[in-house]
């Protein structure tokens, strides 16, 4: 045995041991403690917004016959599309209501029952009459949407002990919504309006359809200029380019635009596009012009560093073979680095699908009731959306801006995971 | 001896750092010429500069004269592409492309337009593998990535791409060094038979290989060739002291 059995030696190696591994225990506790309360924070931005928003993919409808008289829906009498679409639907909509509930007299008591609908009843029974022209003069039982205070009633979100002048749902009305409770003759069913309309004024009504369309035309633009301009760039600088003092001047610019703040970006869109070249106001071409600027540098670098990361023994296996300088580059570099290349476009776009600021100095924060179809056309994205509904004064609208980041944080899950299936993909092969 | 490849004064400077001083080497057709020497001393430099790969190291400056049939491998008007593919190479760590097996060797005629149609390419590239012994091995699987064959049968992919340009010359730079004592004797039979056809230069740490596949060896020193000549003189009667030493493994 050497001296290390040396009783008050090995106390003192072994204290240290101790006190090693409790450092150790120490360290990897504050790691677990700090990723759950990562995860912690993160389950409770989702859980809210999932609460907020689950209620805005349901709506409710009072079903209700409803007689279709032929005098008021087919004023030329002869069923043409043309006659149909002039018809006057808001009578048959108001005569099933108070059909319903022939205790409602005066005009204040008609108004508050009136109330009780939307006007997309009017619509929804006019797009059913034009597709069934045959049902003119008969009675229909028809789904009538609600509105949205009626909705919020049904959902269980009034208060009704509060005073009737602080709530918008009037006594009145609360007792027709309970008649047509009790009697079965409310439905709620899936919100399909919420992804197939454009934004409104009025909350029941309102959808993300537009706001959809117009990321997906922006972020079209942006992907168009800044992945082949950043590959460009990135391939000229990292394989062509000379080292000189201006690739290094362009190399440190490039570093510093892609810490811009990006409103800056969207205030040189305000200048440039729209005051100095007077492209068009509110419209996706601007807006992409401006995230492709801003998403450039990200592209670019991203670019370099796959690009970088390819082996040199395949570009020196090419030149050995006699594959001219471009030849190897384009034939053997480019489609190894591809996969970084695509994952670093795919997180800069979504980056960019979640930019609001920039969006906001080029206007694209109007309201747009139309559906954008082309690039030029006046829109409005999801981030601007969601911005804007929470702005606005109608309760019914909360619901609306939690599905709305429901849908974007959606969009986000499935880009990013494309960006990783592209990296699993194409990675396995080398 | 016909020579094949030579140089006269030959310096080559990294940045400020000189690598090789004044190298004069003559490469005998249809030979294979072995560069031995310790690391560093300036061997794969100076094969480098056979086909000019150098050309791609940043800072790199080389002065002298190379010549391949008296043609100065350095003029300016030269086409370093047609350079490359009459002077082949292959690499010490075998780096096949990420490509099916076939690829890999039709790449090379394909850029230079050798083979007219599929069918010419098709014998082109079985021709060159079964000359690269690899024929028999992977006939069956030519459309499997070449990064899926075993190290020796990745090197002799490589040296099937590197013949199918059909060049004069094959440059090898330590081709054995990442393979296990199996492979490389395949692959030091392979480069016996090749010299019928090509002219190779070969770079190896070994001395046993350095004897058993050369006819010709030059051993450098601190970026100097210290003796050059016919390989059973350099390994059994070597003029300088320092050849004697580094051979009989005494330093380096």
């Amino acid at each position: 045995m050497t001296s290390s059995s040396d009783p008050q030696r090995l106390d003192r190696a072994d204290a240290r041991l101790r006190r090693r591994y409790r450092a150790e225990r120490l360290f990897q506790a504050s790691g677990v403690a700090a990723i759950a309360f990562a995860v912690g924070t993160l389950f409770l931005l989702l859980g809210t917004v999932v609460y907020q928003g689950t209620g805005a993919f349901v709506e409710s409808v009072a079903v209700l016959p409803v007689a279709l008289d032929a005098g008021a829906l087919d004023p030329d009498g002869d069923r043409s599309p043309e006659s149909l679409a002039r018809g006057n639907y808001a009578s048959p909509v108001r005569e099933a209501l108070r059909a319903r509930f022939p205790e409602a007299s005066g005009r204040r008591e008609k108004r508050a029952l009136a109330g009780l609908l939307s006007v997309g009843a009017e619509y929804d029974l006019r797009d059913f009459v034009l597709a069934h022209p045959e049902a003119i003069g008969t009675t229909v039982e028809r789904p009538l949407l609600l509105s949205d205070d009626a909705d919020l009633y049904v959902r269980g979100d009034v208060d009704v002990d509060v005073d009737e002048s602080d709530r918008k749902v009037s006594d009145a009305q609360v007792a027709w919504l309970d008649a047509l409770v009790a009697r079965g003759q409310v439905e709620r069913r899936f919100n399909r309006r919420l992804f197939t309309s454009g934004d409104s004024r009025e909350p029941e009504l309102a959808g993300l359809q537009g706001a959809i369309r117009g990321s997906f035309l922006t972020l079209l633009v942006t992907l168009l200029l800044s992945f082949p301009i950043g590959v460009a760039a990135a391939l000229y600088l990292e394989e062509f380019a000379p080292r000189n003092r201006l690739t290094d001047f362009v190399e440190v610019n490039i570093n510093n635009l892609a810490a811009v703040p990006s409103i800056v970006f969207g205030l040189l869109g305000l200048a440039v596009l729209l005051n100095f070249l007077g492209l068009p106001r509110s419209a996706p071409l601007v807006g992409g012009i401006v995230l492709a600027l801003m998403t450039l540098p990200t592209v670019i670098i991203a670019g370099r560093a796959a690009l970088s990361a390819v082996p040199p023994s395949i570009r020196e296996a090419a030149l050995g073979v006699g594959a001219s300088h471009v030849q190897a580059v384009l034939h053997h570099v480019l489609p190894q680095a591809l996969p970084g290349i695509l994952t670093g476009t795919i997180i800069g776009m979504a980056r960019a699908l979640g930019e609001t600021a920039p969006l906001l100095m080029i206007g694209m924060i109007a309201f747009i009731v139309d559906l954008p179809t082309s690039p030029t056309d006046p829109a409005t994205v999801l981030p601007v959306q969601i911005y804007l509904w929470s702005d606005a004064p109608e309760r019914a609208f909360q619901a609306r801006m939690g599905a709305a980041i429901i849908v974007l944080l959606g969009f986000l899950v499935v880009m990013n995971g494309a960006a990783v299936a592209l990296r699993r993909r194409f990675e396995s092969r080398y | 001896m016909k020579t094949k490849m030579q140089t006269d004064g030959l310096d080559v400077f990294y940045g400020e750092k000189q690598a090789l001083f004044g190298v004069d080497l003559q490469i005998g057709a249809n030979e294979v010429t072995a560069l031995i020497g310790p690391s560093g001393c300036g061997k794969s430099t100076y094969l480098r500069c056979l086909n000019r790969m150098n050309d791609v190291v940043p800072g790199c400056r080389v002065s002298g004269r190379v010549t391949l049939d008296g043609e100065d491998v350095y003029d300016p008007r030269l086409d370093v592409v047609k350079l490359r593919a009459r002077v082949g190479m292959v690499f010490q760590k075998p780096n096949p492309f990420p490509k099916s097996i076939y690829e890999n060797v039709a790449y090379g005629p394909r850029i230079h337009g050798i083979t007219h149609d599929r069918d010419e390419l098709d014998a082109l590239v079985r021709d060159s593998l079964r000359r690269a012994g690899l024929l028999e091995e992977v006939e069956d699987r030519l459309n499997e990535p070449g990064t899926s064959l075993s190290g020796g049968q990745q090197q002799r992919l490589c040296i099937a791409r590197a013949i199918a340009v059909s060049p004069e010359v094959i440059l090898m730079d330590e081709p054995c060094s990442a393979l296990d004592p199996i492979a490389t004797a395949r692959v030091e039979e392979l480069i016996d038979e090749l010299r019928a056809q090509f002219t190779i230069v070969i770079v190896t740490h070994s001395m046993q290989q350095a004897a058993r596949v050369s006819q010709r060896t030059a051993f450098f020193h601190l970026g100097r060739i210290v003796e050059e000549g016919e390989t059973t003189k350099i390994f059994t009667n070597p003029d300088q002291e320092r050849t004697q030493d580094y051979i009989t493994g005494r330093f380096g």
